[in-house]
C-alpha cells in the first residue's frame, strides 16, 4: 500500500471530474467546429451556452490537477445557467415559446437549426445533453467527496 | 496510468480528433455540387453562352461586398474572352431584398436585369439603410429606366416570379450559403472568401476545361 493519505473516496471523485473535462472539452471543440469550419452562424443563445461551456473545458482541467474537490462549486452555477439556456432554446425550436419572446435579432433566427444528427440531435439538444450530463458527473463527484 | 499521463493523452486526443475532422470536412466540400443544384435554366447570365466554366454569383442586391465584386466579376470574364460567363442567382439575405430581387426578375422580363442592377448598386446608399432594404426607394430608381410599369407591376405578382425567386432561395439554402457575395465555379465552391481565391478557381476551371 502506498502512503497517500487521500479519503478512500478520492479516486472516483477524481474519475468522475476528469469524465465531466472530458465531455465540457469535447463540447467546446464540437461546437468551434460547427461555427469555425462548418460556418454554422452562432445565434445569441449559443453565446449565451458558450460563454457558460468554455471556461468548464479550463476550470474543471485546474480542478484535476492537483485534485480539488471544491471545484464543483465554482463549476456548478455555470453548468446551471448554461442548463436553463440550453433548455430555453430547445423550447424556443420546438414552438413552445412564442415567436414574439425570441431575443434573437441581425439576420440569425434562435429558431432555425442546421444539424439534425440521427435526425433529432439538433446543437441545442446535444448542449442541453451535455450539461445534463456534466451537471450529474459533478453531481456524483460532490456525493462521493463528501461522503 | 497516472493521472497526467490520462489526462495529457486525453486532451492530444481531443485536438488529433478535431485536426482530423477538419481535414476531412474540408476534403468533402472543395469537391463541388452538381450543376442542377448550382446554375439554374433562366438565370440571368453575362457572357457566351458556349462559355465551358460558368462562375454562379448568389447575391443580395443590398450587399455591399456584391456591389464591390461586380466590376471585379466583369473583369474575370473579360480576361478569358469566350470562356467564362457568370449567373447570377438571387440570395435576399438582407431584410426587404426579398422585394428587391423581385423587381430585378421582374425587370429580366424586360430585358434590363442588368440596367437595373447596376443603377441599384450605384445607388446602393439611398435605398439601403442600416442594413435594411427599402423596397419603395428602390421601387422609385428603377423608375427611371423607362420599364413598362404596368407589364412591371404585373410581373411583380405573378407566381412564376415567385417561384423563380423561391428556387434560388432553396438551393442557397441547400448550398449552404449564408453570406453574400457567394460564388461556385462550375460547382465548386471557394475554399476561403476572397477575390483572389475566386480568381484562382477560374484559372483552375479554364485550364481544366480548355
Amino acid at each position: 500500500m502506498k502512503s497517500t493519505v487521500s479519503s478512500p473516496g478520492a479516486r472516483p471523485a477524481w474519475t468522475l471530474l476528469f469524465a465531466a473535462w472530458v465531455v465540457a472539452a469535447a463540447a467546446t471543440l464540437g461546437s468551434l467546429f460547427f461555427s469555425e469550419v462548418m460556418r454554422i452562424p452562432v445565434c445569441v443563445l449559443c453565446w449565451y451556452q458558450r460563454i457558460a461551456m468554455y471556461p468548464l473545458a479550463v476550470i474543471l482541467a485546474m480542478g484535476l490537477f492537483p485534485h480539488d474537490p471544491r471545484v464543483v462549486r465554482y463549476a456548478g452555477p455555470l453548468v446551471g445557467v448554461g442548463w436553463f439556456i440550453a433548455l430555453y432554446h430547445v423550447l424556443v425550436i420546438a414552438g413552445l415559446i412564442p415567436e414574439g419572446m425570441q431575443p434573437c435579432v441581425l439576420g440569425i433566427p434562435c429558431s432555425e437549426t442546421h444539424i439534425a444528427l440521427f435526425g433529432f440531435l439538433s446543437i441545442p439538444v446535444m448542449s442541453l445533453l451535455t450539461f445534463t450530463v456534466i451537471g450529474v458527473l459533478l453531481f456524483y463527484a460532490h456525493k462521493k467527496e463528501s461522503s | 496510468m497516472n493521472r497526467k499521463t490520462l489526462f495529457i493523452s486525453v486532451a492530444v486526443l481531443l485536438v488529433v480528433a478535431f485536426g482530423v475532422g477538419v481535414f476531412m470536412y474540408q476534403r468533402s466540400a472543395s469537391q463541388g455540387f452538381s450543376q442542377s443544384l448550382v446554375e439554374r435554366a433562366g438565370a440571368p447570365i453575362k457572357g457566351p453562352k458556349d462559355a465551358k466554366v460558368t462562375i454562379v454569383e448568389f447575391f443580395d442586391p443590398a450587399c455591399g461586398t456584391c456591389r464591390d465584386f461586380y466590376p471585379l466579376v466583369h473583369h474575370l470574364i473579360a480576361q478569358y474572352p469566350g470562356k467564362v460567363r457568370v449567373m447570377m442567382r438571387y440570395a435576399p439575405l438582407h431584410a426587404g431584398s426579398d422585394q428587391v430581387v423581385k423587381m430585378l426578375e421582374a425587370a429580366r422580363y424586360q430585358g434590363k436585369f442588368w440596367d437595373a442592377l447596376e443603377l441599384l448598386f450605384r445607388t446602393q446608399y439611398q435605398w439601403v439603410v442600416n442594413h435594411r432594404s427599402q423596397p419603395m426607394r428602390a421601387l422609385t430608381i428603377l423608375g427611371s429606366l423607362g420599364l413598362d410599369m404596368k407589364k412591371f407591376s404585373a410581373d411583380l405578382k405573378s407566381p412564376e416570379l415567385t417561384q423563380t425567386i423561391e428556387k434560388d432561395v432553396q438551393d442557397g439554402h441547400t448550398l449552404k450559403v449564408r453570406a453574400t457575395p457567394e460564388f461556385f465555379v462550375n460547382g465548386r465552391p471557394l475554399p476561403s472568401f476572397g477575390f483572389k481565391q475566386l480568381s484562382s478557381l477560374v484559372q483552375d476551371a479554364v485550364d481544366d476545361a480548355y
